[in-house]
């Protein structure tokens, strides 16, 4: 993508609720229909999911239109 | 899209026709195609494309009667194209030299051919190439009947004995000095060789046969009686033709040469058992469907041959190609850059689009395609057959959205916009302060209002002025994104309710300022007595203003919904004399206006395709546009065309800098309908809008608006995303950066906004969105 940042250094991040540092872990996709496993940072604890801009516009993107065409 | 629906559209377009020359050629030699090939310099690929139809080049290509030339389209803009020396120059220059070799599967059924004139040779030749025996029998010491007696420079003995050599290479036994009749003298029986072989052809010319003593039916001349279309006789077994049909008129090669061939078909259907007569409308000349536009074509004379006897040279022939028009109609394709973007033209589409409507499983290949198109129906207004891809599109959209099939993404947008404009936030529907009824209503329509608010505000005083009995007032929307969505439901829910609006504010009639809603109303709630604006203003006095600026010529652009209401465009050139301001015309005709890129959502579905739409319209001319669409205006405006809309000159706001002036983003139009509802309830009715939530404060720089408004994610969504991430702690922190990151699904996007605590408000440094759902409950 276009709009996409150059690769940055993996950024610490903090679930502000909970106060602890994300982790990477299992979490479901799911759209129109079909569900993938992936792994992004999330919370251990709420479970809360940080989906980055370079996926958000990128890969995500491009399944979300595949998967419209379906 | 049922099958029968899409077969009929697909056929009603003239692309695949064949070209004037082709329908003409008796044979229909694909002179199109090998002129082409001239034009490329291939001489050995042009003589096989006239070698492919015609079984005897070199005769064929010196004494043709060329009906082609009558009917080539280049006698529209200057002299016909020369097809028939052509043809020679691919038998001159082409003509392979190496024999090619002949993979024939044959077949155990006997033809006796009586006659070696074109006609007799012809079917001799096609017949043989089937795979059948194939005898000739001919009464001279000679092939070839009538082509002998040309001249010899225009048809010399050599190159009639050259093509000939073809009937050796298909192993036709010939029976030269052979009289075939059943009277006196004959050296062979009619009866025997009717005996004796499957079928007979007659090719016996132009005389009267009374004399062979044959057990025919003939005419009262002594000729043959020969059914049309089949070519038989009196007896199943026997066929005839050739210049025996055509004793009375002019000899023409290429109608014997037809004959023979067509003869030669049915010969081959009977012995394989098949119809004689089941599909041969499309043999022999015919007048072709295909349009070739030839206004503009520079007229040209054929190019001369220095050297008459020797034909063209191999660059007069390349000069003579290149005045070709190649006919093709491709009316639409060359003025809608959508249908000109996926490379083909509607036949094609109209199949691709039913395909992709018709398939369960795999991939929908089509539906951006169909999602593309700006519905503006410019293709119909060129289209020499009236097809409109608008109504093909529009109902592949209604099917996908029944189907469930429309890809979300593409309408959502416009769609929660067209939701906006029906909510609280915008919708208001009043009589004029001081009244209980109506005898008009203004309706401005939701674009107008999001890009100009002080112009509808403006509009709104000046109708109060001027009519009488009070102006009502409806802000909302008409519905046209719904329909351009394939979204009927919601379409007609929409439209209903304007009409019990209009029945309850006791029926006035209704003005509006978009052309868009004009058309809506028109189509499709016809008891509604609507007026565009323009007519209303063109037929009572303009406001009296001061002119700030005194326009150099504008062009006029209509907006693509008035293409047909010649009224609304008249009225608009009338005001704009009356304003003083000279106008010039893009194109010659207003009924061809072109889409701003808006139309149909072709923006939100295909960028690319809307940014070539735009800029193809804004190129037209140098001068600055006029239009009357806000949407059109904002448009060109975008991209750096200077343009003021129309009521920018009769309310004197026009500026240098209004010209340039780019409209309002997404967030703001949002913002501008809001306030006007606000501002209309507070300066005409005294009341307080509704309640706006008490805004958190943003903090947005132009770099950062500018890539919201390319992901088109509104302020209002930043707010939603930021309240609820304030309200529940739901966020998350970047530790190096001190930035918080925040999401929010509202409905069926995640937002996702970067920012941070500042003083002012809250700073955002980034927003984007997905419309995948993400959870991190994995059981």
């Amino acid at each position: 993508m276009s709009e996409e940042k150059n690769a940055a250094p993996e950024p610490i991040l903090l679930c502000a609720k909970c106060s602890v540092e994300m982790k990477i872990g299992k979490v479901k996709a799911s759209y129109l229909g079909s569900e993938f496993p992936i792994e992004l940072l999330k919370c251990p604890i709420c479970g809360m999911v940080y989906v980055p801009e370079s996926l958000a516009t990128g890969k995500m993107l491009q399944v979300e239109q595949a998967l419209e065409d379906k | 899209m049922d099958h029968t629906k899409a077969r009929e559209r697909e056929s009603q377009c003239i692309q695949e026709q064949p070209p004037a020359c082709t329908s003409a050629c008796p044979a229909h030699v694909d002179a199109r195609g090998m002129i082409e090939c001239i034009r490329k310099n291939d001489f050995s690929a042009g003589f096989a494309v006239f070698n492919k139809t015609i079984p005897f080049p070199g005769i064929i290509s010196r004494i043709c009667d060329h009906p082609c030339q009558i009917a080539c389209k280049r006698i529209e803009a200057g002299e016909a194209i020369r097809i028939n020396s052509l043809e020679r120059a691919c038998v001159e220059y082409g003509r392979e030299t190496q024999k090619k070799r002949l993979y024939v599967t044959k077949k155990d059924k006997k033809v006796a051919i009586i006659g070696a004139g074109l006609s007799g040779l012809t079917a001799a030749f096609d017949l043989a190439s089937k795979g059948f025996d194939v005898e000739l029998f001919e009464a001279t010491h000679v092939l070839g009947g009538r082509i002998r007696e040309f001249d010899a420079q225009q048809l010399p003995q050599h190159i009639i004995n050259a093509d000939l050599v073809a009937l050796e290479d298909r192993e036709v036994v010939i029976h030269l000095n052979t009289q075939v009749t059943n009277g006196k003298g004959g050296s062979a029986s009619f009866d025997e060789l009717v005996a004796s072989f499957d079928a007979v052809y007659i090719g016996l010319g132009p005389h009267a046969v009374d004399h062979l003593n044959i057990d025919l039916s003939l005419t009262p001349s002594g000729r043959i009686e020969i059914a049309p279309i089949t070519y038989g006789t009196s007896n199943p077994k026997v066929f005839a033709g050739g210049g025996h049909r055509y004793h009375h008129v002019a000899y023409s090669p290429i109608t014997s040469l037809l004959d023979g061939r067509l003869a030669a078909v049915s010969i081959d259907r009977l012995l394989q058992g098949a119809s004689l007569t089941a599909r041969r409308e499309q043999e022999g000349p015919f007048v072709t469907t295909l349009y070739t536009n030839t206004q503009g074509i520079e007229p040209l004379q054929a190019v001369p041959m220095s050297i008459k006897a020797e034909g063209y040279s191999r660059e007069e022939a390349g000069n003579e190609a290149h005045r070709c028009l190649q006919c093709q109609c491709l009316e639409c394709v060359k003025v809608c850059e959508y249908l000109a973007h996926y490379g083909s033209y509607p036949k094609r589409y109209v199949r691709e689009i039913y395909n992709n409507d018709s398939i369960i499983m795999g991939t929908h290949l089509a539906n951006r395609m169909v999602n593309s198109c700006s519905l503006c129906s410019l293709c119909k207004e060129v289209c020499p057959v009236d097809l409109n891809m608008a109504d093909v599109c529009l109902d592949a959209r209604q099917s996908m959205v029944k189907k469930g099939k429309m890809p979300p993404s593409v309408h959502d947008f416009a769609l929660r916009d067209m939701q906006f404009s029906l909510s609280e936030a915008f919708y208001l529907v009043r009589h004029e302060p001081g009244f209980s009824a109506s005898s008009a209503l203004f309706y401005p329509g939701c674009q107008l209002s999001a890009s100009s608010p002080h112009h509808v505000a403006r509009v709104y005083k000046h109708l109060r002025s001027t009519i009488k009995g009070g102006v009502g007032l409806i802000l909302g929307c008409c519905g046209a994104p719904a329909f351009w969505a394939g979204q009927e439901e919601l379409f007609q829910r929409t439209i209903r309710t304007t009409a019990e609006e209009w029945e309850r504010m006791g029926k006035p009639r209704i003005i509006t300022a978009c052309s868009s809603c004009y058309r809506i109303f028109k189509d499709y709630l016809h008891d509604l007595p609507v007026e565009s604006l323009w007519t209303v203003l063109d037929n009572a006095e303009l406001p009296e203003v001061r002119q700030v600026m005194k326009p150099k010529p504008m062009a006029i652009h209509d907006p693509c919904a008035t293409r047909n209401d010649r009224a609304i465009q008249q009225s608009i050139r009338r005001i704009v004399a009356k304003l003083g301001v000279q106008l010039k015309e893009l194109g010659h005709h207003p009924e061809l206006t072109t889409c701003c890129g808006y139309g149909g959502h072709m923006s939100f579905a295909n960028p690319e395709v809307a940014d070539k739409v735009v800029n193809r319209r804004i190129t037209e001319s140098d001068a600055d546009y006029l239009a009357y669409c806000a949407m059109c205006r904002d448009n060109f405006a975008a991209r750096g065309k200077r343009v003021l809309h129309i009521l920018d000159l009769i309310f004197g706001t026009g500026s240098d800098e209004t010209a340039r002036q780019k409209g309002p983003g997404y967030s703001q139009r949002h913002e501008n309908r809001a306030k006007l509802k606000t501002e209309f309830l507070r300066d005409l009715w005294d009341e307080k809008g509704a309640k706006r939530e008490p805004g958190m404060k943003l903090i947005i720089d132009p770099e950062v608006s500018e890539l919201l408004e390319r992901r088109m994610i509104l302020e209002e969504d930043l707010l939603k995303v930021l309240g609820h991430a304030e309200r529940t702690g739901e966020k998350i922190k970047d530790v190096k950066t001190g930035r918080f990151l925040a999401r929010h699904r509202p409905v069926s996007v995640t937002y996702w906004v970067e920012y941070s605590a500042g003083e002012a408000g809250f700073i955002i440094h980034n927003a984007y969105s997905h419309r995948m759902e993400v959870s991190g409950d994995v059981q």
